[in-house]
């Protein structure tokens, strides 16, 4: 009778199939990954049911929980203006590698005459700057309102020519998305008088629709 | 790891020496490692939910060089007043009570936050924009009106004097997280009108003497 043959081979899997799905998933991920960019404070957000999106052209401001105020703004092109037009307010020079580092930093918080030297810092040493954030409670000197100002005007001049480029490209675009929207980011624990002085700022600007940022939250049925 | 290599003990045997016969396997385990440690990094690094925005209308400020001659009248209004996690709340106008209105001086109710508190005050005073989303609803489910319609109605129902106004007041306990779920409860009663106010010298000393 004859034996059992036992195939004689190498015991060797063939991964190729395995090596293609894990580069494909790669890929995707690559691809897809929009990275949290490092922000100089952390935000615990409060929940909502809301489903509405971020829009693209924002200007946000931070409230963190001591109530310090961070400024931030969407398009790279705006910021250069917005930039150009407070170093010339505030007679703060900057220098040109300054202005392109400023063009993609996150959110910052700090006066205006302590600006440059905030530039030059490496993006994990930002989070330790001690700084009183942006000065928004005295009349005299509010600094936010001069970057909402500024940075309204700049982001609704950049979304002007990306609304007239989509215009020339044939497409028919909404005015209402190219003009700058206004987010705020609160802390849960942030104290709500402490976020109405910000509020307050963009009011005096007449800006009164504001959007909250949210995490979502299942809505009840 | 999952190829063993073999044969290569041969070829010292009599006879021609031969050219080794090499595998053209690869061996691709550092390969998949890497392919890997990628993947792991992206999964872990990678954000995909935008985050999502809640819109908020406050009222404009008012212009102190030429005030509104008089306080334009509520009809259908609630008043939350937060403070920490604790809503106080009153209908209509606020009567002081030195100067009481035609049912007294108002009261502070109180409330939480949760479906038979807050939620249930909600439901009951905004019932005709609720029960018109409702019948409205049951005509998109059926296809006698489109989709477009259903929102026109929904936010005309919004702006009908028997829907329900709300007008939130905070001291200086309350947080964002305590505003921001009051927002959303409103959100979720389809409140249409939502004004975030000053609390006024009076109402503060009545919530004072309420909260010891």
């Amino acid at each position: 009778m004859p034996k059992i043959k036992i195939p004689k081979g190498s015991p060797s899997i063939d991964m190729t199939p395995m090596v293609d799905l894990a580069f494909l998933l790669v890929t995707f991920f690559m691809l897809a990954a929009s990275f949290r960019s490092s922000e100089p404070v952390d935000v615990d957000v409060p929940s909502s049911i809301s489903d509405v999106i971020i829009p693209e052209n924002v200007v946000l401001v931070t409230v963190d929980k001591d109530g310090r105020v961070f400024f931030n703004m969407s398009d790279p092109e705006a910021r250069r203006e917005l930039l150009t037009a407070m170093s010339a307010k505030y007679k703060v020079g900057f220098t040109p590698e300054q202005m392109d580092e400023f063009t993609y930093m996150s959110s910052f918080g700090c006066k205006m005459n302590e600006m440059p030297g905030y530039i030059d810092l490496e993006s994990d040493a930002r989070k330790e700057f001690v700084t009183e954030a942006i000065p928004y409670k005295d009349s005299t000197a509010n600094q936010l309102k001069d970057w909402i100002y500024y940075g309204n005007i700049a982001a609704l001049n950049t979304g002007k020519t990306s609304f007239m480029e989509a215009k020339m490209n044939g497409l028919n675009p909404d005015p209402i998305d190219y003009k700058p929207k206004f987010i705020l980011r609160v802390d849960s624990k942030t104290l709500y008088f402490k976020a109405q002085k910000v509020i307050d700022v963009f009011r005096d600007l007449n800006i009164n629709n504001l959007n909250f940022i949210t995490s979502m939250e299942l809505a009840p049925l | 790891m999952a190829e063993i290599a073999e044969g290569g003990g041969g070829g010292h045997g009599k006879g021609k020496k031969r050219a080794k016969k090499s595998s053209t396997r690869v061996d691709m385990t550092p390969m998949v490692d890497l392919a890997f440690l990628l993947l792991t990094f992206f999964v872990l690094t990678s954000t995909f939910s935008k985050p999502k925005v809640m819109s908020l209308v406050y009222p404009a400020k008012i212009d102190p060089k030429n005030p509104p001659k008089e306080q334009p009248k509520i009809n259908n209004a609630i008043t939350f007043i937060l403070s920490e996690d604790k809503i106080y709340y009153y209908t209509g106008q606020f009567y002081p009570a030195s100067k009481p209105g035609p049912k007294g001086p108002t009261v502070f109710e109180e409330t939480d936050f949760g479906t038979k508190g807050v939620r249930k005050i909600l439901a009951d005073g905004n019932e005709y924009v609720l029960s018109q989303k409702k019948i409205n609803g049951k005509k998109l489910e059926n296809k006698q009106i489109q989709d477009t319609t259903y929102l026109r109605l929904l936010s005309d129902s919004k702006k009908n004097n028997k829907a329900l106004k709300v007008l939130i007041k905070t001291d200086d306990k309350a947080t964002c997280k305590n505003f921001i779920d009051l927002v959303d409860e409103l959100k979720i009663a389809e409140i249409g009108v939502i004004a975030p106010v000053d609390l006024m010298p009076a109402e503060l000393v009545l919530l004072k003497t309420k909260i010891k």
